[in-house]
Protein backbone atom coordinates (compact mmCIF):
# COMPACT_ATOMS: atom_id res chain seq x y z
CA UNK A 1 0.00 0.00 0.00
CA UNK A 2 1.17 3.48 -0.76
CA UNK A 3 3.05 5.42 1.86
CA UNK A 4 1.60 8.92 1.78
CA UNK A 5 3.87 10.56 4.31
CA UNK A 6 5.25 13.89 3.22
CA UNK A 7 6.42 17.21 4.61
CA UNK A 8 4.31 20.31 5.09
CA UNK A 9 6.31 21.91 2.28
CA UNK A 10 5.43 19.06 -0.05
CA UNK A 11 1.74 19.54 0.78
CA UNK A 12 1.97 23.22 -0.02
CA UNK A 13 3.80 22.29 -3.23
CA UNK A 14 0.59 20.59 -4.34
CA UNK A 15 -1.47 23.76 -3.82
CA UNK A 16 -1.90 26.40 -6.51
CA UNK A 17 -2.91 30.04 -6.46
CA UNK A 18 -6.63 30.48 -7.15
CA UNK A 19 -7.62 27.17 -5.53
CA UNK A 20 -10.61 26.63 -3.27
CA UNK A 21 -9.14 25.44 0.01
CA UNK A 22 -11.14 23.85 2.85
CA UNK A 23 -9.64 24.07 6.33
CA UNK A 24 -10.83 21.73 9.10
CA UNK A 25 -11.25 22.39 12.82
CA UNK A 26 -13.60 24.93 14.38
CA UNK A 27 -12.76 28.43 15.64
CA UNK A 28 -9.53 28.11 17.59
CA UNK A 29 -9.74 24.31 17.86
CA UNK A 30 -7.68 21.68 16.06
CA UNK A 31 -6.69 23.87 13.15
CA UNK A 32 -3.93 22.56 10.82
CA UNK A 33 -1.72 25.48 11.83
CA UNK A 34 1.61 23.93 10.82
CA UNK A 35 0.25 23.51 7.30
CA UNK A 36 -1.06 27.09 7.37
CA UNK A 37 2.36 28.32 8.48
CA UNK A 38 3.95 26.38 5.60
CA UNK A 39 1.39 27.92 3.25
CA UNK A 40 2.36 31.39 4.52
CA UNK A 41 5.99 30.65 3.61
CA UNK A 42 4.97 29.86 0.01
CA UNK A 43 3.73 32.24 -2.68
CA UNK A 44 0.35 30.51 -3.05
CA UNK A 45 -2.31 33.22 -3.01
CA UNK A 46 -5.70 34.30 -4.44
CA UNK A 47 -7.39 31.55 -2.43
CA UNK A 48 -11.04 30.85 -1.80
CA UNK A 49 -10.92 29.69 1.82
CA UNK A 50 -13.78 27.58 3.22
CA UNK A 51 -13.61 27.38 7.01
CA UNK A 52 -15.37 27.49 10.36
CA UNK A 53 -12.93 30.29 10.87
CA UNK A 54 -10.25 30.75 13.50
CA UNK A 55 -6.65 31.96 13.36
CA UNK A 56 -6.22 30.06 10.07
CA UNK A 57 -8.46 32.67 8.48
CA UNK A 58 -6.81 35.47 10.48
CA UNK A 59 -3.26 34.61 9.40
CA UNK A 60 -4.14 34.07 5.74
CA UNK A 61 -6.17 37.30 5.70
CA UNK A 62 -3.34 39.28 7.31
CA UNK A 63 -0.94 37.95 4.67
CA UNK A 64 -3.32 38.92 1.86
CA UNK A 65 -3.76 35.38 0.58
CA UNK A 66 -7.56 35.31 0.55
CA UNK A 67 -9.61 36.45 -2.43
CA UNK A 68 -12.89 34.99 -1.14
CA UNK A 69 -13.79 33.69 2.30
CA UNK A 70 -16.69 31.26 2.76
CA UNK A 71 -17.51 31.16 6.50
CA UNK A 72 -20.23 31.49 9.12
CA UNK A 73 -17.84 33.20 11.58
CA UNK A 74 -14.24 33.72 12.59
CA UNK A 75 -13.33 33.60 16.27
CA UNK A 76 -10.57 32.64 18.68
CA UNK A 77 -13.20 31.20 21.10
CA UNK A 78 -11.71 32.48 24.37
CA UNK A 79 -11.03 35.76 22.52
CA UNK A 80 -14.36 36.46 20.85
CA UNK A 81 -13.21 38.42 17.81
CA UNK A 82 -10.38 37.35 15.47
CA UNK A 83 -8.51 40.67 15.13
CA UNK A 84 -6.93 40.03 11.71
CA UNK A 85 -10.28 38.87 10.33
CA UNK A 86 -12.15 41.91 11.67
CA UNK A 87 -9.47 44.31 10.40
CA UNK A 88 -9.43 42.65 6.97
CA UNK A 89 -13.22 42.88 6.72
CA UNK A 90 -13.17 46.52 7.78
CA UNK A 91 -10.71 47.40 5.03
CA UNK A 92 -12.60 45.31 2.45
CA UNK A 93 -9.63 43.00 1.92
CA UNK A 94 -11.58 40.04 0.51
CA UNK A 95 -15.01 38.98 -0.72
CA UNK A 96 -17.13 37.20 1.85
CA UNK A 97 -19.67 34.44 1.33
CA UNK A 98 -21.30 34.57 4.76
CA UNK A 99 -23.32 31.44 5.46
CA UNK A 100 -25.11 30.14 8.53
CA UNK A 101 -23.27 27.34 10.41
CA UNK A 102 -25.81 24.70 9.35
CA UNK A 103 -25.99 25.92 5.75
CA UNK A 104 -22.21 25.56 5.65
CA UNK A 105 -22.44 21.98 6.97
CA UNK A 106 -25.06 21.01 4.39
CA UNK A 107 -23.02 22.68 1.64
CA UNK A 108 -20.06 20.48 2.53
CA UNK A 109 -22.35 17.47 2.80
CA UNK A 110 -23.77 18.14 -0.67
CA UNK A 111 -20.25 18.30 -2.08
CA UNK A 112 -19.27 15.08 -0.28
CA UNK A 113 -22.34 13.30 -1.68
CA UNK A 114 -21.86 14.73 -5.17
CA UNK A 115 -25.17 16.58 -5.07
CA UNK A 116 -25.59 20.07 -6.54
CA UNK A 117 -27.36 21.32 -3.41
CA UNK A 118 -29.25 20.27 -0.29
CA UNK A 119 -32.49 21.85 0.94
CA UNK A 120 -32.50 23.57 4.36
CA UNK A 121 -34.87 25.82 6.26
CA UNK A 122 -32.02 27.96 7.60
CA UNK A 123 -31.41 31.21 5.81
CA UNK A 124 -35.04 32.08 4.97
CA UNK A 125 -35.92 35.54 6.22
CA UNK A 126 -32.33 36.37 7.16
CA UNK A 127 -29.94 38.71 5.38
CA UNK A 128 -27.80 35.70 4.47
CA UNK A 129 -30.11 35.57 1.42
CA UNK A 130 -29.52 39.26 0.71
CA UNK A 131 -25.72 39.28 0.99
CA UNK A 132 -25.52 36.09 -1.11
CA UNK A 133 -27.64 36.94 -4.14
CA UNK A 134 -26.46 33.70 -5.77
CA UNK A 135 -28.50 31.64 -3.28
CA UNK A 136 -31.70 30.13 -4.66
CA UNK A 137 -34.73 28.55 -3.07
CA UNK A 138 -36.38 25.29 -4.06
CA UNK A 139 -40.00 24.19 -3.69
CA UNK A 140 -40.75 20.78 -2.22
CA UNK A 141 -42.23 18.55 -4.95
CA UNK A 142 -44.45 16.90 -2.34
CA UNK A 143 -47.83 17.97 -1.01
CA UNK A 144 -46.39 20.31 1.62
CA UNK A 145 -44.92 22.49 -1.19
CA UNK A 146 -42.57 24.12 1.31
CA UNK A 147 -40.14 26.65 -0.03
CA UNK A 148 -36.61 25.94 1.24
CA UNK A 149 -33.12 27.25 0.66
CA UNK A 150 -31.05 25.22 -1.82
CA UNK A 151 -27.56 25.38 -0.30
CA UNK A 152 -25.09 24.86 -3.15
CA UNK A 153 -22.38 22.23 -2.76
CA UNK A 154 -19.13 23.59 -1.31
CA UNK A 155 -16.75 21.69 -3.59
CA UNK A 156 -13.11 22.00 -2.56
CA UNK A 157 -9.94 21.66 -4.62
CA UNK A 158 -8.04 20.71 -1.49
CA UNK A 159 -8.65 20.20 2.22
CA UNK A 160 -6.22 20.63 5.12
CA UNK A 161 -7.03 19.04 8.49
CA UNK A 162 -5.13 18.21 11.69
CA UNK A 163 -5.85 15.13 13.80
CA UNK A 164 -4.24 13.36 16.74
CA UNK A 165 -3.00 10.22 14.97
CA UNK A 166 -2.73 8.84 11.46
CA UNK A 167 -1.09 5.89 9.78
CA UNK A 168 1.20 6.35 6.76
CA UNK A 169 -1.66 5.44 4.41
CA UNK A 170 -3.91 8.26 5.64
CA UNK A 171 -6.28 6.57 8.05
CA UNK A 172 -6.70 9.31 10.63
CA UNK A 173 -7.93 9.32 14.21
CA UNK A 174 -9.24 12.03 16.53
CA UNK A 175 -8.86 11.46 20.28
CA UNK A 176 -10.69 14.53 21.55
CA UNK A 177 -14.43 14.88 22.18
CA UNK A 178 -15.36 16.45 18.83
CA UNK A 179 -14.61 15.31 15.27
CA UNK A 180 -15.63 18.76 14.03
CA UNK A 181 -16.23 18.36 10.29
CA UNK A 182 -12.83 17.11 9.22
CA UNK A 183 -13.99 13.94 7.44
CA UNK A 184 -16.60 15.99 5.60
CA UNK A 185 -13.94 18.47 4.44
CA UNK A 186 -11.87 15.54 3.11
CA UNK A 187 -14.86 13.99 1.35
CA UNK A 188 -15.79 17.34 -0.21
CA UNK A 189 -12.28 17.87 -1.61
CA UNK A 190 -10.52 16.64 -4.74
CA UNK A 191 -7.37 16.18 -2.63
CA UNK A 192 -6.93 16.08 1.14
CA UNK A 193 -3.91 16.46 3.38
CA UNK A 194 -3.86 15.32 6.99
CA UNK A 195 -1.33 16.60 9.49
CA UNK A 196 -1.18 14.84 12.81
CA UNK A 197 0.54 14.85 16.19
CA UNK A 198 2.03 11.44 15.54
CA UNK A 199 2.13 8.90 12.71
CA UNK A 200 1.68 5.35 14.00
CA UNK A 201 1.52 1.90 12.44
CA UNK A 202 -1.95 0.89 11.33
CA UNK A 203 -1.85 -1.95 13.85
CA UNK A 204 -1.37 0.58 16.67
CA UNK A 205 -4.32 2.83 15.82
CA UNK A 206 -6.67 1.12 18.24
CA UNK A 207 -4.21 1.01 21.14
CA UNK A 208 -5.39 4.36 22.46
CA UNK A 209 -9.13 4.37 21.63
CA UNK A 210 -11.99 2.52 19.99
CA UNK A 211 -12.72 2.16 16.25
CA UNK A 212 -15.25 5.00 16.22
CA UNK A 213 -12.33 7.43 16.64
CA UNK A 214 -11.04 6.45 13.18
CA UNK A 215 -12.58 9.48 11.54
CA UNK A 216 -10.95 9.67 8.11
CA UNK A 217 -10.48 6.81 5.67
CA UNK A 218 -7.35 6.57 3.55
CA UNK A 219 -9.37 6.61 0.30
CA UNK A 220 -9.95 10.30 0.97
CA UNK A 221 -6.38 11.24 1.84
CA UNK A 222 -3.53 12.20 -0.47
CA UNK A 223 -0.84 13.12 2.01
CA UNK A 224 0.04 12.62 5.68
CA UNK A 225 2.35 14.93 7.63
CA UNK A 226 3.67 14.35 11.13
CA UNK A 227 3.75 17.76 12.85
CA UNK A 228 3.89 17.45 16.66
CA UNK A 229 2.17 20.46 18.26
CA UNK A 230 1.05 21.22 14.71
CA UNK A 231 -2.28 22.69 15.76
CA UNK A 232 -0.53 25.21 18.02
CA UNK A 233 -1.77 27.63 19.29
CA UNK A 234 -5.24 26.16 18.79
CA UNK A 235 -6.37 23.19 20.91
CA UNK A 236 -5.72 19.57 20.00
CA UNK A 237 -6.96 17.68 23.04
CA UNK A 238 -5.94 15.35 24.58
CA UNK A 239 -2.47 15.99 23.13
CA UNK A 240 -2.52 19.66 24.06
CA UNK A 241 -4.92 22.38 25.14
CA UNK A 242 -5.17 25.74 23.48
CA UNK A 243 -2.12 27.87 24.34
CA UNK A 244 -4.10 30.71 25.92
CA UNK A 245 -1.04 32.81 26.84
CA UNK A 246 0.27 32.61 23.29
CA UNK A 247 -3.15 33.26 21.81
CA UNK A 248 -3.42 36.39 23.96
CA UNK A 249 -0.04 37.53 22.66
CA UNK A 250 -1.15 36.80 19.09
CA UNK A 251 -4.40 38.73 19.52
CA UNK A 252 -2.64 41.70 21.15
CA UNK A 253 -0.05 41.86 18.38
CA UNK A 254 -2.67 41.48 15.67
CA UNK A 255 -4.43 44.65 16.84
CA UNK A 256 -1.40 46.82 16.11
CA UNK A 257 0.60 46.97 12.87
CA UNK A 258 3.97 47.56 14.52
CA UNK A 259 3.43 44.91 17.17
CA UNK A 260 2.35 42.48 14.46
CA UNK A 261 5.55 43.07 12.54
CA UNK A 262 7.55 42.20 15.64
CA UNK A 263 5.43 39.13 16.36
CA UNK A 264 5.66 38.02 12.76
CA UNK A 265 9.45 38.38 12.68
CA UNK A 266 9.85 36.52 15.93
CA UNK A 267 7.51 33.61 15.26
CA UNK A 268 6.72 33.37 11.55
CA UNK A 269 9.92 34.24 9.71
CA UNK A 270 11.50 30.79 10.01
CA UNK A 271 10.40 27.20 9.45
CA UNK A 272 8.17 25.09 11.70
CA UNK A 273 11.11 24.02 13.86
CA UNK A 274 12.04 27.66 14.41
CA UNK A 275 8.41 28.44 15.25
CA UNK A 276 8.21 25.72 17.89
CA UNK A 277 11.55 26.84 19.36
CA UNK A 278 10.34 30.45 19.51
CA UNK A 279 7.13 29.31 21.25
CA UNK A 280 9.23 27.43 23.81
CA UNK A 281 11.33 30.53 24.41
CA UNK A 282 8.15 32.60 24.75
CA UNK A 283 6.96 30.34 27.56
CA UNK A 284 10.32 30.38 29.30
CA UNK A 285 10.12 34.18 29.32
CA UNK A 286 6.60 34.01 30.77
CA UNK A 287 7.91 31.81 33.58
CA UNK A 288 10.73 34.12 34.60
CA UNK B 1 -38.06 52.94 42.95
CA UNK B 2 -34.98 51.42 44.45
CA UNK B 3 -37.05 48.83 46.29
CA UNK B 4 -35.87 45.22 46.08
CA UNK B 5 -32.17 45.58 45.64
CA UNK B 6 -31.53 47.57 48.79
CA UNK B 7 -34.02 45.86 51.08
CA UNK B 8 -33.20 42.26 50.31
CA UNK B 9 -29.63 42.59 49.07
CA UNK B 10 -30.49 40.99 45.74
CA UNK B 11 -28.23 42.35 43.02
CA UNK B 12 -29.25 43.34 39.51
CA UNK B 13 -27.23 40.42 38.17
CA UNK B 14 -29.29 38.06 40.33
CA UNK B 15 -32.58 39.44 39.00
CA UNK B 16 -31.17 38.89 35.52
CA UNK B 17 -30.23 35.30 36.39
CA UNK B 18 -33.75 34.59 37.63
CA UNK B 19 -35.29 36.25 34.56
CA UNK B 20 -33.13 34.11 32.27
CA UNK B 21 -33.93 30.96 34.23
CA UNK B 22 -37.65 31.66 33.78
CA UNK B 23 -37.19 31.45 29.99
CA UNK B 24 -36.72 27.68 30.36
CA UNK B 25 -39.52 27.08 32.92
CA UNK B 26 -41.92 25.21 30.65
CA UNK B 27 -39.38 23.83 28.18
CA UNK B 28 -39.57 20.19 29.28
CA UNK B 29 -36.99 17.67 28.09
CA UNK B 30 -34.97 19.74 25.64
CA UNK B 31 -31.47 21.17 25.39
CA UNK B 32 -30.93 24.53 27.08
CA UNK B 33 -28.21 26.43 25.18
CA UNK B 34 -27.22 29.55 27.07
CA UNK B 35 -24.73 31.99 25.51
CA UNK B 36 -23.12 34.31 28.03
CA UNK B 37 -22.48 34.11 31.76
CA UNK B 38 -25.84 35.18 33.19
CA UNK B 39 -27.89 32.89 30.89
CA UNK B 40 -25.52 30.02 31.77
CA UNK B 41 -26.20 30.56 35.47
CA UNK B 42 -29.91 30.92 34.70
CA UNK B 43 -30.10 27.62 32.81
CA UNK B 44 -28.35 25.80 35.66
CA UNK B 45 -30.65 27.41 38.19
CA UNK B 46 -33.70 26.34 36.17
CA UNK B 47 -32.35 22.77 36.01
CA UNK B 48 -31.70 22.66 39.77
CA UNK B 49 -35.17 23.99 40.62
CA UNK B 50 -38.27 24.12 38.43
CA UNK B 51 -37.02 22.56 35.15
CA UNK B 52 -35.16 19.38 36.17
CA UNK B 53 -35.66 17.66 32.80
CA UNK B 54 -33.49 20.15 30.89
CA UNK B 55 -30.41 18.89 29.08
CA UNK B 56 -27.21 20.90 29.57
CA UNK B 57 -23.82 20.80 27.85
CA UNK B 58 -20.33 21.41 29.17
CA UNK B 59 -19.99 24.16 26.55
CA UNK B 60 -18.14 21.71 24.30
CA UNK B 61 -19.20 18.30 23.07
CA UNK B 62 -20.66 16.66 26.19
CA UNK B 63 -24.13 16.52 27.70
CA UNK B 64 -23.65 16.68 31.45
CA UNK B 65 -25.66 14.79 34.03
CA UNK B 66 -24.79 16.97 37.00
CA UNK B 67 -24.85 20.73 37.50
CA UNK B 68 -21.32 21.90 38.32
CA UNK B 69 -20.31 25.41 39.32
CA UNK B 70 -19.46 27.79 36.49
CA UNK B 71 -16.00 26.90 35.20
CA UNK B 72 -15.85 23.59 37.09
CA UNK B 73 -15.70 20.24 35.33
CA UNK B 74 -18.78 18.05 35.19
CA UNK B 75 -18.46 14.76 37.06
CA UNK B 76 -21.27 13.02 35.17
CA UNK B 77 -21.59 12.73 31.39
CA UNK B 78 -24.96 11.61 30.01
CA UNK B 79 -24.45 12.14 26.30
CA UNK B 80 -22.35 13.22 23.36
CA UNK B 81 -23.14 16.31 21.34
CA UNK B 82 -20.33 17.34 19.00
CA UNK B 83 -20.89 20.36 16.74
CA UNK B 84 -22.41 18.50 13.85
CA UNK B 85 -24.91 16.69 16.08
CA UNK B 86 -25.65 20.01 17.77
CA UNK B 87 -26.48 21.60 14.39
CA UNK B 88 -28.64 18.60 13.50
CA UNK B 89 -30.39 18.75 16.89
CA UNK B 90 -31.43 22.34 16.14
CA UNK B 91 -33.41 21.07 13.15
CA UNK B 92 -35.34 18.70 15.42
CA UNK B 93 -36.53 21.65 17.50
CA UNK B 94 -35.61 20.05 20.82
CA UNK B 95 -33.61 23.05 21.96
CA UNK B 96 -34.14 26.48 23.43
CA UNK B 97 -31.17 28.76 22.85
CA UNK B 98 -30.59 32.10 24.51
CA UNK B 99 -28.26 34.02 22.21
CA UNK B 100 -26.53 37.36 22.56
CA UNK B 101 -27.29 40.30 20.28
CA UNK B 102 -25.06 43.12 19.12
CA UNK B 103 -28.26 44.72 17.86
CA UNK B 104 -31.92 43.78 18.17
CA UNK B 105 -34.99 45.54 16.75
CA UNK B 106 -38.64 45.83 17.77
CA UNK B 107 -39.64 42.75 15.74
CA UNK B 108 -36.91 40.59 17.25
CA UNK B 109 -34.44 40.64 14.38
CA UNK B 110 -30.96 40.14 15.81
CA UNK B 111 -27.49 41.00 14.54
CA UNK B 112 -24.14 39.56 15.62
CA UNK B 113 -22.44 39.82 12.23
CA UNK B 114 -21.28 43.39 11.72
CA UNK B 115 -22.11 47.04 12.37
CA UNK B 116 -22.58 49.32 9.38
CA UNK B 117 -22.62 48.39 5.72
CA UNK B 118 -22.13 44.64 5.31
CA UNK B 119 -19.95 45.05 2.20
CA UNK B 120 -17.45 47.08 4.21
CA UNK B 121 -18.47 47.15 7.85
CA UNK B 122 -17.51 49.91 10.26
CA UNK B 123 -17.12 47.17 12.84
CA UNK B 124 -16.92 43.48 12.04
CA UNK B 125 -18.31 41.23 14.76
CA UNK B 126 -18.57 37.44 14.84
CA UNK B 127 -20.47 36.64 11.66
CA UNK B 128 -23.99 35.17 11.45
CA UNK B 129 -22.92 31.97 13.27
CA UNK B 130 -25.99 29.74 13.79
CA UNK B 131 -28.54 32.51 14.25
CA UNK B 132 -30.42 31.87 10.97
CA UNK B 133 -30.78 28.11 11.62
CA UNK B 134 -31.65 28.64 15.28
CA UNK B 135 -34.45 31.12 14.74
CA UNK B 136 -36.19 29.07 12.08
CA UNK B 137 -35.99 25.74 13.88
CA UNK B 138 -35.98 26.00 17.65
CA UNK B 139 -37.09 28.40 20.35
CA UNK B 140 -34.71 31.36 20.52
CA UNK B 141 -34.48 33.99 23.25
CA UNK B 142 -31.95 36.78 23.64
CA UNK B 143 -29.78 38.19 26.40
CA UNK B 144 -28.41 41.74 26.21
CA UNK B 145 -26.26 42.64 29.24
CA UNK B 146 -25.96 46.35 28.31
CA UNK B 147 -29.33 47.76 27.32
CA UNK B 148 -28.70 50.88 25.23
CA UNK B 149 -30.00 52.62 22.10
CA UNK B 150 -26.99 51.13 20.29
CA UNK B 151 -28.21 47.62 21.04
CA UNK B 152 -31.98 48.17 20.86
CA UNK B 153 -32.19 49.75 17.41
CA UNK B 154 -34.92 50.71 14.96
CA UNK B 155 -33.40 48.44 12.34
CA UNK B 156 -30.50 45.99 12.66
CA UNK B 157 -27.68 46.34 10.13
CA UNK B 158 -27.70 42.63 9.22
CA UNK B 159 -30.54 40.24 10.03
CA UNK B 160 -28.85 37.13 11.48
CA UNK B 161 -31.54 35.90 13.89
CA UNK B 162 -34.90 36.24 12.14
CA UNK B 163 -37.59 38.34 13.80
CA UNK B 164 -41.36 38.09 13.49
CA UNK B 165 -41.81 40.50 10.57
CA UNK B 166 -39.05 38.97 8.48
CA UNK B 167 -40.24 35.41 9.17
CA UNK B 168 -43.78 36.35 8.11
CA UNK B 169 -42.44 37.99 4.96
CA UNK B 170 -40.47 34.86 4.07
CA UNK B 171 -43.57 32.67 4.23
CA UNK B 172 -44.89 29.50 5.89
CA UNK B 173 -41.60 27.55 5.80
CA UNK B 174 -40.01 30.32 7.82
CA UNK B 175 -42.84 30.75 10.33
CA UNK B 176 -43.54 27.02 10.80
CA UNK B 177 -41.23 26.57 13.78
CA UNK B 178 -40.30 30.21 14.43
CA UNK B 179 -40.65 31.21 18.09
CA UNK B 180 -38.89 34.07 19.86
CA UNK B 181 -40.50 34.22 23.30
CA UNK B 182 -38.41 36.84 25.02
CA UNK B 183 -35.50 39.17 25.41
CA UNK B 184 -33.83 39.69 28.78
CA UNK B 185 -31.60 42.72 29.40
CA UNK B 186 -29.95 44.24 32.44
CA UNK B 187 -32.98 46.54 32.73
CA UNK B 188 -35.96 44.28 32.16
CA UNK B 189 -37.75 41.46 30.38
CA UNK B 190 -39.40 41.94 26.99
CA UNK B 191 -41.67 39.81 24.83
CA UNK B 192 -43.56 40.01 21.54
CA UNK B 193 -47.07 39.45 22.92
CA UNK B 194 -48.64 42.25 20.89
CA UNK B 195 -51.01 42.05 17.88
CA UNK B 196 -48.17 42.77 15.42
CA UNK B 197 -45.47 40.91 17.40
CA UNK B 198 -43.59 44.08 18.17
CA UNK B 199 -41.55 44.23 21.36
CA UNK B 200 -43.36 44.84 24.64
CA UNK B 201 -42.02 45.56 28.09
CA UNK B 202 -43.07 42.63 30.27
CA UNK B 203 -41.28 43.44 33.50
CA UNK B 204 -38.64 45.80 34.84
CA UNK B 205 -36.01 44.72 37.26
CA UNK B 206 -36.39 46.25 40.73
CA UNK B 207 -34.52 49.56 40.83
CA UNK B 208 -35.26 50.33 37.16
CA UNK B 209 -37.81 52.91 35.99
CA UNK B 210 -39.89 52.69 32.83
CA UNK B 211 -38.42 56.06 31.78
CA UNK B 212 -34.93 54.62 32.08
CA UNK B 213 -35.89 51.72 29.80
CA UNK B 214 -37.55 53.97 27.23
CA UNK B 215 -34.48 56.21 27.16
CA UNK B 216 -32.21 53.21 26.59
CA UNK B 217 -34.36 51.81 23.76
CA UNK B 218 -33.91 53.14 20.23
CA UNK B 219 -37.41 52.27 19.02
CA UNK B 220 -41.02 52.68 20.13
CA UNK B 221 -41.56 50.05 22.79
CA UNK B 222 -45.04 48.88 23.77
CA UNK B 223 -45.52 49.64 27.46
CA UNK B 224 -48.56 48.31 29.28
CA UNK B 225 -50.35 50.52 31.83
CA UNK B 226 -49.02 48.45 34.68
CA UNK B 227 -45.44 47.22 34.43
CA UNK B 228 -44.69 44.57 37.04
CA UNK B 229 -41.30 44.01 38.57
CA UNK B 230 -39.24 41.00 37.62
CA UNK B 231 -39.91 38.47 40.34
CA UNK B 232 -37.78 38.16 43.45
CA UNK B 233 -35.52 35.14 43.68
CA UNK B 234 -36.54 32.66 46.37
CA UNK B 235 -34.14 32.22 49.28
CA UNK B 236 -33.15 28.77 48.03
CA UNK B 237 -32.58 30.13 44.51
CA UNK B 238 -30.27 32.81 45.89
CA UNK B 239 -28.35 30.19 47.83
CA UNK B 240 -27.95 28.03 44.71
CA UNK B 241 -26.72 30.96 42.64
CA UNK B 242 -24.35 32.32 45.28
CA UNK B 243 -22.99 29.12 46.78
CA UNK B 244 -23.43 26.36 44.21
CA UNK B 245 -23.55 27.71 40.65
CA UNK B 246 -21.54 30.94 40.75
CA UNK B 247 -19.51 31.12 43.96
CA UNK B 248 -16.86 33.27 42.26
CA UNK B 249 -19.38 35.96 41.30
CA UNK B 250 -18.91 35.90 37.53
CA UNK B 251 -22.47 37.29 37.22
CA UNK B 252 -21.36 40.60 38.75
CA UNK B 253 -18.70 41.07 36.10
CA UNK B 254 -21.30 40.72 33.33
CA UNK B 255 -23.87 42.87 35.11
CA UNK B 256 -22.26 45.23 37.63
CA UNK B 257 -24.58 46.05 40.53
Amino acid sequence: MSDKTMTAEQVVGRLRSGMTLGIGGWGSRRKPMALIRALLRSDVTDLTVVSYGGPDVGLLAAAGRIRTLVAPFATLDSVALEPHFTAARQRGAFDLVELDEAMFMWGLTAAAQRLPFLPVRAGLGSDVMKVNPHLRTVTSPYEDAEELVAVPALCLDAALVHLNRADPQGNAQYLGPDPYFDDLFCQAAAASYVSCERIVDTADLLKEAGPQTLLIKRAFVNGVVQTPNGAHFTSCVPDHDRDEAFQQAYARAARDAQAWQGFSERFLSGDEEAYQAAVKAFHEEQQS
Amino acid sequence: MSGGATTTGVTRAEYCVVACAEAWRHSGEILASPMGTVPAIGARLAKLTFAPDLLLTDGEALLIGDVPALGARAQVVEGWLPYRQHLALVATGRRHVMMGAGQIDRHGNQNISCIGDWARPARQLLGVRGAPVNTLNNTTSYWVPKHSPRAFVEQVDMVCGVGYDRAAEAGPSATRFHHVPEVVSNLGVFDFATPDHSMRLRSRHPGVTVEQILKATGFALTVPDEVPYTREPATEELRLVREVIDPKGARDREVPA
